[in-house]
C-alpha cells in the first residue's frame, strides 16, 4: 500500500473517524446512536461539516444513504451501534449489495477486550455482514483506522461498487494516535479492469454491424457507470432497438422511439419478443438474472450471438454463455465502441434493420400495457400515468417499494434520465420507498421526490414519517392501496388456485390520520375523477410531505407476466 | 471434474472464512482445503480441491478473484502440477500383525513415527489416491485412527504462483 501526502496530529479514534469523513467530503451521514458509538456521536456534536440525519430505525439509515448514493455519484455513509444496530442494518446493506451501490457503514463494536465474551449488544458484525458486503474491516488498532477508512471509501466507490462495513470497537474510538489521512491507497489484491480490450470491442462491433435482428439490453451498470450519453450515441448511430432492465431505467430515454420498454418478468411484449428472437445481443452492465431472461434453457432455444460488457468478470458467463466478453468500465468501453464505429466505414445492414423494426412495431401494436381507462374504480396504472403527465417536466425523482406498484411505476413512468428511478431491484426489499425518498430529497433539496408505494410496503418503514418531519423533507407519497399484498395476491391467483393465504391486509390504519399524527398532510382519494386534482394539489404543496392514499382496484394484475421458470416469449398478456 | 485450485491471499484474520463462506453461499463443493502462511508472512497460500463443470469452475475462480483479500488464483489442473497430501495413521500392531504392518508401511514408503506395544503411528505422503490405496491395503479393523491434511499443490517446471 502506498501512502502519499497528509497531515499529522494526535487525535482519538472517534475524532479520526470524523476527520476522515470530512476529508472524503461527506455531506450527510445517516444513523442512530447507541452505547458502542457514543464517542463518535460526541465528535459529531462538536463539528458542523458532516450533517447527521437521525432515522427511526437502522434499516432506514442504510436505505437513505443508499438512495443518496444512487441519486448522486457519491458514496453514502451510515453510522450504527453494535449488536441490534448492525443486525437492523443488514437488510439495508444486503439491498445495497445486490444493486451494487457504494455505501460505507460504520458500526460500533464492544471494546476489543470484550469481543467474544457475549458482551451486552455484541454481535459478530464482520461475520453477520460478510455475505452481503463488498468487503468489511474490524479495526483493532487505532493506528490502522485512518487507512482503513480510506480503503473503505476506495473499495465502495471503485470497480463494481458495493457496501463496505468498518467495525470500530469502543476502545479504539477513545484510543489516541497521530492522524494521517492518505490521499490515495492501492491494494495489491484489488485492481479493477477499467479499459476494455480493443480487439474484443472490434469483434463486438463487427458482430453488431452484420446483425439482421440486433438488440441492445442495458442494466444498472450504465446508470452507475455514468454511461448514458455514450449509450445514447451508440444506439442512435446504430439505429437498433434498446431495452433497459428495472435497474437500468433512465439509462436510455424512455420516450425515445428506439426504446422498446423494460424487459423481463413484467417487461413489454415487444422488448421480450425482441430479446428472445434477436440474432445479436449486446448486453451492457446487466447480468441476465432470472427476472430478466426467465428460464435460460428456453432463452437458448433460439440461436444468437451475445456480447457482454461488464466491469465484473464474474457477471460474465454466470447464467448464460457469452460469445464476446468485454471486461471494463461500461463508459470507457462504449466510448471506444463509438470511436471505432465513427472511424470505420461499415454501417449496419439497413434493409435487415428496417424489416426488424417492422416486426418490432407489429409487436408494439399489441399494446401490452393497456388497461381499462373507463373504470369506475381507480386503476393503479392510471395513477402512475397521471403522476407522469403532471411531473414529467419537473426536476423529478421517483422512488418505489417492492411489488405491483413498483412494476406499474416502472412501466408507466417514463424515465428519460439516469439516477431518477430509485428502487430495490436485486433484493426486492419492501420498505425501501420512504427512506429512499428521504435520502434523495436530502441530496436534491430543490427537486421533487415522489414515492410510489403500496399499503403493505409503506408500513415496513412507516416510522420514517417522523424523520421526514424532523428534517422537513416534503416528499410526496403515492400509495396505491388495494388492501392486498398485490404481487403475492397475483401469484396466488395465477399459481395457487385463488387461495389468498395471508395476503389480505386486514386492520389497515387510516393513513390520513396516521400521516397527520406525524404532522404531515394526508389525502384519501377513491374516485377516478379525483386522481388528477389530488395529485395537482399535493404537488403544489411545495413544503409539505403529502401522503396520497389512492384506493385502487383490488383485482388489478401486472401484465405482461413471464411466470417463474418460463421463457421470455411465454408471457401472460392482458 | 475434479480441480485443484491454488490461491495467494492476504494473511489477515477472517480471510479464510471469506473463502469458506463463498463456497457455502454459492453452493460450490469443497473436497479439501489447506492453508498456511508463505515465506512472505503477509501472504497465505491456500489449496482448494473442488469439483464441478467447466462453467462452475470458471465461476469459482472468478468469484475467488473478486474477494478483496485474494491476491492471485490459479487452477493447477489447467497444466502439469504436483500434488501431495500427508496422512497419519494409527494402526493395531501386535502379535503376528506387527511384522506385516511394518512391511506394508515400507511398501508404501511410509515412516513409523511412534511405536507402542500394541500400535504404530505411520506417516504417509503422496497423492490422495496413494493414501486411499494404503488404507485399502490394510486389513479391516487394524485402523485405529486416521488424519489427513488435504492436498497441497504446486505447478511443475516454470509454472510459479507468486505476487509479481
Amino acid at each position: 500500500m502506498e501512502l502519499t501526502a497528509g497531515v499529522t496530529t494526535e487525535l482519538s479514534g472517534a475524532e479520526i473517524t470524523m476527520r476522515c469523513l470530512q476529508e472524503e467530503g461527506v455531506e450527510f451521514m445517516f444513523g442512530y446512536p447507541g452505547g458502542a458509538v457514543l464517542p463518535l456521536y460526541d465528535e459529531i456534536f462538536k463539528q458542523e461539516k458532516v450533517k447527521h440525519i437521525l432515522v427511526r430505525h437502522e434499516q432506514a439509515a442504510v436505505h437513505a444513504a443508499d438512495a443518496y448514493a444512487r441519486s448522486t455519484e457519491k458514496v453514502g455513509v451510515v453510522l450504527v451501534t453494535s449488536g441490534p444496530g448492525v443486525t437492523n442494518a443488514v437488510t439495508g446493506i444486503a439491498t445495497a449489495y445486490m444493486d451494487s451501490i457504494p455505501v460505507v457503514i460504520i458500526s460500533g463494536q464492544v471494546p476489543t477486550h470484550a469481543i467474544g465474551q457475549d458482551a451486552f449488544q455484541e454481535v459478530d458484525a464482520i461475520g453477520v455482514t460478510r455475505p452481503c458486503v463488498k468487503h468489511n474491516f474490524l479495526v483493532k488498532d487505532v493506528k490502522d483506522l485512518a487507512v482503513t477508512m480510506k480503503k473503505a471509501f476506495y473499495l465502495a466507490g471503485s470497480g463494481r461498487p458495493g457496501p463496505v462495513l468498518v467495525d470500530i470497537p469502543k476502545d479504539v474510538q477513545t484510543a489516541k494516535t497521530n492522524f494521517f489521512y492518505p490521499q490515495s491507497v492501492s491494494l495489491r489484491s484489488y485492481n479493477p479492469v477499467v479499459k476494455g480490450h480493443t480487439g474484443q470491442i472490434r469483434k463486438a462491433l463487427n458482430l453488431l454491424l452484420e446483425a439482421k435482428r440486433p438488440m441492445i439490453y442495458t442494466g444498472g451498470g450504465v446508470v452507475l457507470g455514468n454511461a448514458s450519453a455514450e449509450l445514447i450515441q451508440l444506439v442512435r448511430a446504430l439505429g437498433f432497438p434498446c431495452t433497459n432492465t428495472l435497474m437500468g431505467l433512465g439509462g436510455y430515454p424512455a420516450t425515445d422511439p428506439q426504446f422498446v420498454g423494460m424487459l423481463g418478468m413484467h417487461g413489454t411484449y415487444e422488448a421480450n419478443m425482441a430479446m428472445q428472437t434477436c440474432d445479436v445481443l449486446l448486453a451492457i452492465g446487466a447480468r441476465f438474472d432470472d427476472r430478466v431472461i426467465g428460464n435460460p434453457k428456453h432463452f437458448f432455444q433460439e440461436q444468437r450471438k451475445i456480447i457482454h460488457v461488464d466491469i465484473d468478470p464474474s457477471s460474465i458467463s454466470k447464467r448464460v454463455r457469452v460469445d464476446v466478453p468485454i471486461v471494463g468500465d461500461v463508459r470507457e468501453v462504449l466510448q471506444e465502441m463509438n470511436r471505432q464505429l465513427v472511424a470505420g466505414k461499415e454501417r449496419p445492414d439497413s434493409v435487415a434493420i428496417k424489416a426488424w423494426w417492422k416486426q418490432i412495431d407489429e409487436w408494439r401494436g399489441r399494446d401490452c400495457l393497456k388497461y381499462d381507462r373507463a373504470s369506475k374504480i381507480i386503476k393503479p396504472q392510471a395513477v402512475v400515468a397521471a403522476l407522469y403527465e403532471l411531473t414529467k417536466d419537473m426536476d423529478m425523482y421517483v422512488t418505489s417499494d417492492v411489488g405491483q406498484h413498483q412494476m406499474w411505476a416502472a412501466q408507466f413512468y417514463k424515465f428519460n434520465k439516469p439516477r431518477r428511478w430509485i428502487n430495490s431491484g436485486g433484493l426486492g426489499t419492501m420498505g425501501v420507498g420512504l427512506p429512499y425518498a428521504l435520502g434523495v430529497q436530502l441530496a436534491h433539496p430543490e427537486a421533487t421526490v415522489a414515492c410510489v408505494t403500496g399499503e403493505a410496503s409503506i408500513q415496513m418503514c412507516i416510522q420514517e414519517l417522523s424523520t421526514a418531519k424532523q428534517y422537513r423533507l416534503p416528499v410526496k407519497i403515492v400509495n396505491l392501496n388495494n388492501r392486498y399484498m398485490g404481487m403475492v395476491r397475483q401469484w396466488q391467483e395465477f399459481f395457487h388456485g385463488n387461495r389468498y393465504a395471508e395476503s389480505y391486509m386486514d386492520a389497515l390504519p387510516d393513513f390520513v390520520k396516521l400521516t397527520e399524527s406525524y404532522g404531515h398532510v394526508g389525502m384519501r382519494i377513491d374516485k377516478p375523477e379525483d386522481v388528477e386534482p389530488a395529485l395537482k394539489e399535493a404537488f403544489s404543496r411545495k413544503n409539505d410531505l403529502v401522503f396520497m392514499d389512492f384506493i385502487t382496484d383490488q383485482t388489478e394484475n401486472v401484465f405482461p407476466m413471464v411466470p417463474g421458470g418460463k421463457g421470455l416469449s411465454e408471457m401472460i398478456l392482458v | 471434474m475434479r480441480h485443484i485450485i491454488s490461491l495467494l491471499m492476504e494473511n489477515e484474520p477472517g480471510a479464510l472464512s471469506r473463502v469458506a463462506g463463498l463456497f457455502s453461499a454459492r453452493g460450490y463443493n469443497i473436497e479439501s482445503l489447506t492453508v498456511a502462511p508463505t515465506e512472505d508472512p503477509s501472504l497465505s497460500r491456500m489449496t482448494v480441491v473442488t469439483s464441478g463443470s467447466d462453467d462452475v469452475i470458471e465461476q469459482i475462480t472468478k468469484q475467488l478473484n473478486k474477494l478483496i483479500d485474494v491476491v492471485k488464483v490459479v487452477d493447477l489442473s489447467d497444466g502439469d502440477h504436483i500434488e501431495r497430501e500427508l496422512m497419519l495413521v494409527k494402526v493395531r500392531a501386535s502379535g503376528k500383525d506387527r511384522e506385516e504392518m511394518k512391511r506394508m508401511a515400507d511398501i508404501f514408503r511410509g515412516r513409523i513415527l511412534d511405536v507402542t506395544d500394541k500400535a504404530y503411528t505411520i506417516e504417509l505422503t503422496g497423492t490422495g489416491s496413494k493414501l486411499d490405496a494404503f488404507l485399502g491395503a490394510l486389513e479391516q479393523g487394524v485402523i485405529l485412527e486416521t488424519v489427513r491434511t488435504g492436498a497441497s499443490g504446486i505447478g511443475r517446471g516454470e509454472r510459479i504462483l507468486k505476487v509479481s
